[in-house]
């Protein structure tokens, strides 16, 4: 009936699994959020009931789970940790593109056997010097008197690198290649130092302790994906990215919501029969909030279904429709959290209790900032002199 | 039993009396039925005795109201409001 908001899709092998995950998540997110800490307890939750082992395909002994399944599920952890669901949306970015990108290297079956069996992966794709743009690296791989392979690598940001198994990482294929010419190397835990440079302490979206390291590593050459990354990134890291990121966004304007709408009932019933004004308030939030929920979705979809098809997924059309998600997507959640903050009134204005809806207005500006809007913008201004979007 | 024999024709469980009567009032004050609210058998179709989805809406808030209880979105479908029984053990869920 009306009064029943949009969530996640019923029909859902991961449903029951999800809920429980997020209802940890949710007993611990005003402390993360607090602390500025990863969310421990979440991340061993989704170890525990196989959320971060969900994509595994099922010819490695995986569950084989769809971009639409991953969506609907980050969407349910953003729900209730906005941290928690970027953590599950980075680390499923990152691992989809073992099985689709990394060949069958030892150092690549045996990392997929490890996310299979719970390993969280982490990443390292932007660089100091290089600005925010992950297509492009200064560091490169260089190889050891020994056959061997090193990298040192100066990342400004580094997600949950103190939780993670593994981290990906970019750089230059060999030091005389030039910037754009990059590859993606596995670096576990066993095979790295780390040195903090810089610490996360933002506005939103805290407990992704997104700190600052200088990675060492050295370790051998079957870690190296067998793409380049101009194809993993294109046909993978970018568009799933893109949907389970915006998945989580989607899931932080959907509780704002649910907040308006107890506040709205709650003067409903103060006089029953008589519709509160707030109620139409309401009424266009849900109008946004579907917009936004349906498109999502339908770039869940549209992944699933192009997914094993390079030529479509490297296209321009393609690129521009991933890069109008993310936008449109971080533009809308701010703005529905906004919408919902002026709905609860006073109590959503609160900083902490049942209605506040500071954390969702703190985390929802991340979405545009953390990777910015106007970087995507500038690669697609070169695309759109030549390409339309997808009708 | 000579009381309510219709709940006797259920297999279901004795109903809170409390409960039943918040129900039975919010269906009185704003069910817009065609019969008395009182006498309706537990295991009646509402719809068909004239609740429609815009009442349900005001019958939802009056028992949240009266009960001090919200009901959760996972019961927020057109069969809880089918009937008496149903409604009562959707109120139930949510206190």
């Amino acid at each position: 009936m009306t009064l029943t908001l949009p969530t996640t899709p019923v029909v859902d092998r991961f449903a029951e699994r999800a809920a429980a995950v997020a209802a940890v998540a949710a007993q611990f997110a005003d402390e993360v959020d607090r602390d500025a800490r990863p969310p421990r307890e979440a991340i061993a939750a989704m170890r525990e009931y196989g959320l971060l082992a969900a994509a595994v395909p099922t010819e490695h002994g995986g569950e084989g789970a769809s971009v639409s399944e991953l969506s609907a599920i980050a969407t349910e952890l953003g729900r209730a940790c906005a941290a928690t669901g970027m953590v599950f949306a980075m680390h499923q970015g990152q691992v989809m593109a073992l099985w689709r990108h990394g060949g069958d290297g030892a150092g690549v079956l045996d990392t997929i056997a490890a996310v299979r069996d719970g390993a969280l992966v982490a990443s390292a794709t932007t660089e100091r010097g290089v600005g925010g743009d992950a297509r492009r690296s200064t560091c490169s791989i260089e190889a050891t008197d020994d056959g061997r392979i090193r990298l040192r690598k100066d990342a400004p940001v580094i997600s949950y690198a103190t939780e993670a198994d593994a981290v990906f990482v970019t750089a230059r294929r060999d030091p005389d290649a030039p910037a754009s010419d990059q590859r993606l190397l596995i670096c576990r835990t066993d095979s790295m130092v780390l040195s903090q440079t810089s610490t996360w302490d933002t506005m939103g979206l805290r407990g992704t302790c997104s700190n600052g390291w200088i990675l060492d590593t050295e370790t051998t050459v079957d870690r190296v994906f067998r793409d380049d990354y101009a194809a993993i990134s294109a046909q993978t890291v970018l568009p799933v990215s893109h949907v389970l990121w915006a998945s989580v966004w989607l899931g932080i304007a959907a509780s704002a919501s649910e907040r308006a709408r107890t506040a709205v009932r709650k003067q409903a019933r103060a006089a029953i029969g008589t519709t509160p004004p707030e109620a139409l308030r309401l009424a266009e939030l849900l109008v946004d909030l579907q917009a936004l929920a349906d498109s999502v979705r339908h770039a869940a979809e549209r992944f699933d279904a192009e997914a094993d098809d390079p030529e479509v997924l490297a296209s321009s059309a393609y690129a521009l429709a991933a890069n109008a998600l993310k936008i449109g997507a971080s533009e809308r959640v701010t703005d529905i959290v906004t919408k919902a903050l002026r709905i609860v009134g006073i109590a959503g204005y609160a900083a902490s209790g049942p209605m506040s809806i500071a954390r969702h207005l703190r985390d929802a500006h991340g979405a545009a900032v953390m990777v910015s809007n106007d970087r995507l913008l500038k690669n697609d201004a070169d695309l759109a002199l030549m390409t339309g979007v997808i009708l | 039993m000579d009381q309510e024999p219709q709940h006797s024709s259920t297999t279901a469980t004795l109903l809170d009396p409390t409960i039943e009567q918040a129900v039975r009032r919010a269906l009185a004050d704003h069910g817009r039925l065609t019969v008395d609210a009182q006498d309706v058998a537990s295991i009646a179709d509402l719809y068909a005795l004239g609740l429609s989805s815009h009442a349900t809406v005001n019958v939802m808030l009056a028992v949240e109201s009266e009960l001090d209880v919200e009901f959760p979105d996972s019961v927020l479908n057109r069969s809880t409001f089918a009937t008496v029984e149903s409604i009562v053990a959707a109120a139930e869920l949510a206190s």
